[in-house]
């Protein structure tokens, strides 16, 4: 499953980051790396992006960039 | 002896506030050499002789946005005496991350443990012992907004420069990356040394992949053949590959760190507080109309009840001034051009650009306080879907809003965008959105051809501008800003009350930004337009304007403007004082025209205009290249004279192109 599919409230723990080039080491830099486990809160209001809470502090990505992101152990 | 300090640390982490705190209002504001990333330098109070700079926020060294590589050229090549790096006490966890890479660099380094007084309000607390036992540096728990532990931090930066110590080597890593990192620092240190880097640094971004960093060091072929054998028994050995690999080892490093030093029994109040006003500034119904409506409050504050009788006030100086100015000129018998050259130009000028001084410093308190209190990030959450199919991010829409009001501080707020591609083609695109000093064209058109359609279509107007500015965007985006821009992954910082010495010495820097920009550039545009509106070729000086240089310059390039059906040299000499100031149409067509008011001219408009080639003129009119006082603001943020001038072209080659194809189809159905 990846990150996008989930609603708000629901949260799961990372096994893989894909993506590539600058947007890939960014998401690694921001702490999104595997085993990091990480909440969805919020989708903005027009659907996209979405609203995440890591690592202690609030994150937003583009759900296409959300797609990237393999997660599992998806929990409410 | 004088010292070098640099300050590094991410965004949204109280820089700004400790860096004012450091050095107070005596800033300089430039640019990192070759790039528009902005570059503050200061001297430290009270120790006159150490020199502060203030680095980009980053969160990372990648080398993949200038802020990050500009940061790295910085602490490589200028060997700065100390680093202080500033962390958010209360995200601990993700600050540590670029604190441990800067930790690589070998530069004596202090850490300043910032916002304490968040973490210890809300019952939390923070082993500051135990952090810098395990980092082996100095941390000194700061509140920069509150002022708390500045002079206690200012004593260990001070001790720490003069004993030089530089940091020790931190081994976070362990296993697979521990033996790359080494196998490969034992490899490249010769040519490490060599180009400048230290060892541990380079062969860490090596393991990394860094591009950069294999060209910086002239490797040879065998020894890349080395490097990339030890990575990939690396990525096999980890089953991981090795960018993942390094910031999983970092964050695994910060975890354990964090598990000893850190005592979080709740989220901070100012997080949880966050959460709240979440619930309605980003809610999925009200989050756009909310934000719609703060702008129409800061708009009608800045325009209407605060700016207008500022400017208005401003005004009356500046014209009493010059009413004085030209009787002593009168009295003392200067010769008539020099006082033409005073009264008329340069007042004249200088004077109309700098009334709008209180709006521009009005929309910068403004935008420092949602940038300050940490709305800006959520209006860029909120609108970024709009945005995102012309190439650009959320981050661009309040400076594209700004447009509305006036182009210069719009472009000048394009400077808080993190990504220098998003900045250029915000710069680009603003000057379609027409501002309010193109009112009175729209007022003087509609007047004389639409009376009885006025509102339709000035809609059409801000219509076709905003199409033209999306269009723009898709076309930059194929062509000249290609490739992929900057990732949109940003924090949602905790909102906080702003600094008011923040908001401040910002208003104040942009003022001053502006004041130059009127005594320089402008100055020397309002004295060149008045030379060629006074004097004829001969060098007479003319008491009709019909007789100058100007008009017959407009006389020459008049017939360009045949295919968008207006060829008359007063349109075309009108289009080119507006280059001082949108307004200045409305004045040249009057003095052209020989209206002795807005009512004569409605009249004789029509003799130079049919309906169509005048609205055509109106879309020329706004579209075209801003006043010069935006013009100056779109060189200072591109940073380059030469772009500047191409951007100015591009506008006024999409605003022929648009109010061609109005004018040709409009012939054509009418």
């Amino acid at each position: 499953m990846t990150l996008d599919h989930l609603k708000p409230g629901q949260g799961g723990t990372i096994t893989v980051v894909g993506g590539q080039g600058a947007l890939r080491r960014r998401l690694l830099d921001m702490g999104l790396t595997p085993k990091t486990k990480v909440l969805v809160r919020k989708v903005a209001p027009m659907g996209d992006p979405i609203e995440l809470f890591l690592r202690g502090y609030v994150l937003t990505i583009r759900a296409e960039d959300a797609a990237k992101i393999e997660i599992e152990e998806v929990v409410q | 002896m004088s010292y070098l300090l640099a300050l590094a640390g991410n965004q949204n982490c109280g820089k700004t506030t400790l860096f004012n705190a450091l050095t107070g209002s005596n800033q300089h504001v430039g640019n990192f050499p070759g790039v528009t990333v902005e570059k503050k330098e200061g001297p430290i109070k009270h120790y006159k002789d150490a020199v502060l700079v203030d680095l980009p926020g980053i969160y990372s060294l990648s080398p993949y946005t200038s802020e990050e590589v500009v940061t790295r050229d910085f602490l490589v090549q200028e060997h700065p005496d100390a680093i202080i790096n500033i962390v958010d006490a209360t995200n601990l966890e993700r600050n540590l991350y670029l604190t441990l890479q800067l930790m690589e660099l070998n530069i004596p380094m202090i850490l300043a443990l910032n916002m304490m007084d968040e973490v210890r309000a809300s019952g939390n607390s923070i082993h500051v012992k135990k952090l810098s036992d395990a980092l082996g540096i100095p941390v000194i728990p700061i509140s920069a907004a509150k002022g708390e532990g500045i002079s206690d931090l200012l004593d260990v930066v001070i001790k720490t420069v003069k004993e030089k110590k530089p940091t020790q080597k931190l081994d976070f890593c362990q296993g697979e990356v521990h033996r790359a990192i080494h196998s490969i620092a034992h490899i490249i240190e010769d040519h490490a040394d060599a180009a400048g880097f230290p060892t541990r640094f380079a062969a860490t971004k090596l393991v990394e992949g860094d591009e950069p960093m294999f060209k910086a060091l002239k490797l040879d072929t065998s020894d890349i053949h080395i490097i990339d054998h030890i990575v990939e028994q690396m990525e096999e050995d980890l089953g991981t590959d090795r960018e993942a690999a390094l910031a999983d080892m970092r964050y695994t490093y910060i975890e354990g760190l964090c598990a000893q030093c850190v005592v979080k029994h709740q989220e901070t109040r100012e997080q949880l507080r966050s959460e709240k006003i979440d619930r309605l500034l980003t809610h999925k119904y009200l989050g756009i109309p909310i934000f719609l409506l703060i702008m129409v409050i800061i708009f009608w504050l800045t325009f209407s009840v605060i700016g207008a009788p500022l400017q208005d006030l401003l005004s009356a100086w500046i014209d009493s001034f010059t009413a004085g100015l030209e009787r002593v000129l009168t009295v003392a018998e200067v010769t008539p051009w020099l006082t033409s050259l005073i009264i008329n130009g340069v007042c004249a000028g200088v004077g109309s650009v700098l009334s709008f001084l209180p709006i521009i410093v009005l929309l910068f308190f403004f935008l420092s306080l949602l940038e300050d209190s940490g709305y800006m990030a959520r209006v860029a959450f909120v609108m970024d879907k709009l945005l995102r199919k012309i190439g650009l991010s959320g981050r661009s829409f309040v400076p594209m809003l700004i447009g509305f009001g006036c182009s210069v501080p719009a472009i000048m707020a394009t400077r808080t965008l993190s990504s220098d591609r998003d900045r250029k083609m915000t710069i680009v695109l603003t000057p379609f959105m027409s501002c309010s000093a193109k009112l009175p064209i729209y007022g003087m058109i509609t007047a004389a051809f639409f009376p009885n359609h006025g509102a339709l279509v000035m809609t059409s107007l801000y219509v076709t501008g905003i199409i033209v500015a999306i269009l723009s965007g898709l076309l930059l985006k194929k062509t000249i800003f290609q490739g992929s821009s900057v990732p949109f992954v940003m924090e949602l910082p905790a909102y906080r009350l702003p600094d008011a010495k923040s908001v401040l010495l910002h208003m104040w820097e942009k003022a001053k930004d502006f004041l130059h920009k009127a005594f320089t550039i402008i100055f020397i545009a309002s004295i060149v337009i008045w030379f060629l509106q006074s004097f004829d070729w001969r060098l007479n000086m003319v008491a009709d304007s019909a007789n100058s240089i100007l008009a017959s310059i407009g006389s020459i390039i008049a017939p360009i403007f045949t295919p968008l059906g207006f060829n008359d040299w007063r349109a075309s000499t009108a289009l080119i004082t507006g280059f001082t100031a949108k307004e200045s149409v409305v004045s040249t067509l009057t003095i052209l025209t020989g209206a002795a008011n807005d009512a004569e001219l409605g009249v004789l408009l029509p003799q130079m205009f049919s309906p169509l080639s005048a609205f055509s003129f109106l879309t020329f009119t706004i579209l075209y290249m801003p006043c010069v006082a935006a013009f100056a603001a779109s060189k200072r943020e591109l940073g380059s004279m030469k772009e500047a001038l191409l951007t100015a072209g591009y506008q006024t080659l999409v605003a022929y192109i648009v109010a061609m194809v109005f004018y040709q189809v409009g012939s054509l159905i009418l």
